[in-house]
């Protein structure tokens, strides 16, 4: 069913004052069931298989199984995403197994400066942007 | 019915949305709100981190035009632009783009973007205007920057834009309510840039059961600008350049990196190249059709007649195309060892960038992309004017670009004082993709926020009675449930409302059947436009009855309400445009020729917000001033 929740693994995010899954899905699918604290997708037919709720969910619980109306049972996607790189293992339905580690940022999280370090100080008048010329490395092309 | 606390917010800029366009403006505005002492406001669906097309990343920059080191000029990406939408396309608006994009692409690798770098130090292409990225985290990035620029505390997250506020005629804010509480918003602001993305589900997508979800274009982008800028009464333009891509067949992974990056060929079943073998076919189209590169819909086009004569499927050769490339290693078995280990990781992490579930496709198929071909087939249509479609608002361009006939003052204004709009909700400016976008929304912002300097718009005050009645008209949907539900013993079938899923497959039934989608190849003509427009009528008028359980409901009934708009502005258009432009994406079956001398024009309308009555112009096509 797209994102599955593993009910062992899932702990309500007890710890955290708004659950992981429920904070990030595009789509507002996660729930928690507070009976159970157990988080679940309210609508598996409306998931993208973005991975963003299995990528963010700290106890590693969700999971994703291809949609059932055209992929074959018996394969699996796993990420595990740091602060830099991300690692996908990748399962075979003939059990075949293939991993890969991928950057993902150069700069720590939540450092991105939004000047990006360019000097400019343009007028409100005319075409050019905060950082430019700067930003551009040239002058506002114009005709 | 529970309480819902009604929540004003007054702001000098609104912006309407989180993605890529509203990401840039919220970097600018910022900037010049602080130097102007002006309060800057963005509302999400979503969470910012991860919300819109890129939420799950990409694989690709698409648009980087390489102006500094002279790779190409603004004029290059204008032909580009304007040969692959048949001759439909804005000059002042893509150069405006074009000539800034590159600074949004040096900012996101400041910001932390890893782009790939050749061993000379330069990008790497994908393709003339494409670079290779490790996208994972492409859109935290740019969220990120965006967010340290705006301050977190003018930000809303989780709040649906249901629509504008209008106030004798002029737009005074955008209403909504939070999917997370019960709480209604009012936002009051002198002006609002509008950037709520495209639209898909409008028609009936190839997957109807779990994987209905998997659409290409994502399933939570729904039309939102399209009604919001039409409810404001402005003139909208090219919507009927819906956009259908060709990908791998049924998880819809991407084939940028194939065709350019491998340089992949796709073949019929039988070994046959249709860019080959249906060359002459190009001649029909002229001159679009002899330029290079050839079209995306046409080349969409010629696949499509293989497939009509049953010499599908059509493969992508993908083990022909590796092999190639690792043989030119072949006398060093070292090297050419690394190099298709190198490849290999290459082509898993394209989808694994963007489109994890063909990852998952190919390994619960055991396709090995060095050891066999895959198919490709061409999808559903959306709705996606910052991408190979055009639709959107009819917007302002730059002074010094735009001539008189497509300039009113700021630049991305549409024709409504005082609203903005810019990636898929601005249009015939196709070809922005999500740098573009960036840029756009940081042209379309710093406008934005000269208009507010020089014009002092008043902030605008709306009055209790027309917050009551907004209040009540977006809360109806749960309330109709509550009252109705007890009726039947199961709470899906009640002769009182339509639930929001079956609205949606409604709306897709008819979309598919009478409007050209997959299940009429893509066909459609006077007679259906005109049966489709009767059926959407009556849609209409039961979404009085939409009915919600709860609020995730509440926003699916009004994501569908969005969706119903955007699918009449596509029929109404397409059934004044009496010719056949962009085959591959859809045919008039009545006029099944291009029609230069009528039609090379751009096809506008408007509705009018109070009547909701529909007029259609056309414009002429101009070049830059
Ligand atoms: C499958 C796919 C692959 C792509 N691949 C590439 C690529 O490789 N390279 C590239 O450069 N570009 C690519 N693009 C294009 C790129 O993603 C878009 O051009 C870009 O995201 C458009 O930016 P936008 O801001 O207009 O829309 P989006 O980025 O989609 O943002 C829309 C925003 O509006 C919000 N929203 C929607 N409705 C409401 C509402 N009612 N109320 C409040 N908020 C709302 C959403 O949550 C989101 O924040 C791809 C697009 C798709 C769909
Ligand atoms: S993020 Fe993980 S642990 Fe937290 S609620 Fe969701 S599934 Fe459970
Ligand atoms: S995979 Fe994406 S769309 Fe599906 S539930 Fe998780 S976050 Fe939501």
């Amino acid at each position: 069913m797209p994102s599955f929740v593993n009910v062992e693994k899932c702990d309500g995010c007890k710890a955290l004052d708004k659950t992981a899954c429920q904070y990030i899905c595009p789509n507002d699918l996660m729930v928690l069931d507070k009976e159970k604290m157990k988080a679940y997708n309210c609508e598996p037919e409306m998931c993208w298989e973005c991975y963003n709720c299995v990528k963010i969910c700290p106890t590693q619980a969700v999971d994703v199984r291809g949609y059932a109306d055209f992929v074959p049972m018996g394969a699996s996607v796993v990420p595990l995403r740091s602060t830099d790189s991300i690692m996908w293992t990748v399962k075979f339905r003939n059990g075949m197994v293939k991993r890969f580690k991928f950057p993902i940022r150069t700069t720590a999280e939540g450092q991105a400066q939004p000047t990006g370090g360019f000097n400019a100080d343009p007028d409100l008048e005319g075409p050019v942007l905060f950082t430019e010329p700067d930003s551009l490395g040239c002058a506002v092309w114009t005709k | 019915m529970a309480k819902f606390e009604t929540v004003q917010v007054e702001t000098d800029l609104l912006i309407l949305g989180g993605g890529m366009a509203s990401c840039g403006a919220a970097v600018e505005a910022a900037y010049w709100a602080k130097k102007n002492g002006l309060k800057v406001t963005l509302v999400d669906k979503a969470a910012v981190d991860r919300s819109g097309a890129v939420a799950m990343g990409l694989s690709a920059i698409n648009q980087y035009v390489g102006i500094k080191d002279g790779e190409n000029t603004v004029t290059d990406y204008v032909n580009y632009v304007k040969q692959d939408l048949m001759g439909v396309a804005r000059e002042d608006l893509v150069a405006s783009i074009a000539r800034h994009v590159d600074s949004s692409v040096h900012l996101f690798e400041k910001w932390g973007l890893p782009i790939w770098k050749a061993e000379g130090g330069g990008y790497v292409h994908e393709g003339r205007w494409q670079l290779m990225i490790n996208g994972e985290s492409y859109k935290v990035i740019v969220a990120e920057a965006a967010k340290n620029h705006l301050g977190t505390e003018n930000i809303y997250e989780r709040v649906f834009i249901v629509g504008p506020i209008m106030k004798d005629g002029k737009l005074a804010g955008a209403y909504g309510f939070s999917v997370r509480e019960n709480k209604f918003y009012i936002f009051k602001a002198r002006a609002v840039f509008c950037a709520m993305g495209g639209a898909v589900h409008v028609f009936k997508p190839r997957s109807s059961g779990e994987g209905l979800g998997r659409a290409w274009y994502p399933p939570w982008n729904s039309g939102s600008s399209t009604y919001f800028t039409l409810k404001a009464g402005a003139e909208m333009t090219c919507q009927e350049v819906r956009f259908i891509p060709v990908r791998f067949k049924d998880a819809y992974g991407p084939v940028g990196a194939w065709f350019l990056l491998f340089k992949s060929r796709a073949t019929n079943a039988f070994g046959g190249e249709y860019m080959v073998e249906r060359k002459d076919e190009l001649q029909n189209w002229k001159p679009y059709g002899l330029v290079k590169p050839i079209p995306a819909n046409l080349r969409n086009y010629l696949g499509m007649l293989d497939v009509m004569e049953g010499k599908g499927p059509i493969y992508m050769r993908t083990e022909e195309a590796l092999q190639k490339i690792a043989n030119q290693y072949k006398d060093d078995p070292k090297a050419h060892k690394a190099k298709v280990k190198e490849l290999e990781a290459e082509a898993w992490e394209d989808f694994l960038d963007m489109t994890i579930s063909q990852a998952i496709l190919w390994a619960a198929s055991n396709v090995q992309p060095e050891e066999r071909s895959s198919e490709i087939a061409a999808a559903e249509p959306y709705f996606i004017g910052s991408h190979s479609g055009a639709s959107g608002a009819w917007v302002s361009g730059p002074e010094d670009l735009a001539p008189p006939e497509y300039f009113w003052g700021y630049e991305n204004m549409c024709t409504v004082k005082g609203l903005f709009a810019a990636g898929d909700a601005s249009g015939a400016s196709s070809h922005k993709f999500s740098s573009g976008s960036h840029a756009e929304g940081r042209i379309a912002a710093k406008a934005a926020i000269r208009y507010i300097v020089k014009e002092k718009p008043a902030m605008p005050t709306v009055d209790d009675a027309t917050i009551e009645a907004l209040k009540a008209k977006t809360l109806k949907p749960l309330n109709l449930f509550e009252e109705h539900s007890g009726f039947t013993s199961q709470t899906d079938v009640n002769p009182n409302y339509i639930l929001p899923k079956m609205y949606m497959f409604r709306l897709q039934k008819l979309m598919d059947e009478y409007a050209g989608g997959v299940g009429s190849q893509f066909t459609t003509s006077k007679v259906l436009c005109e049966r489709g427009l009767e059926l959407l009528e009556l849609l209409k008028e039961d979404s009085d009855h939409l009915a919600a359980k709860n609020l995730h409901d509440l926003m699916r009934c009004w994501e569908n309400y969005h969706r119903t708009y955007q699918a009449e502005a596509h029929v109404r258009t397409m059934l004044f445009r009496e010719e056949t432009r962009w085959p591959g994406y859809y045919f008039r079956a009545d006029f099944p020729k291009l029609d230069n001398e009528k039609w090379l024009c751009f096809v506008n309308c408007t509705m009018d917000p109070e009547t909701e009555a529909w007029t259609m112009h056309k414009r002429d096509i101009l070049p830059l001033k």
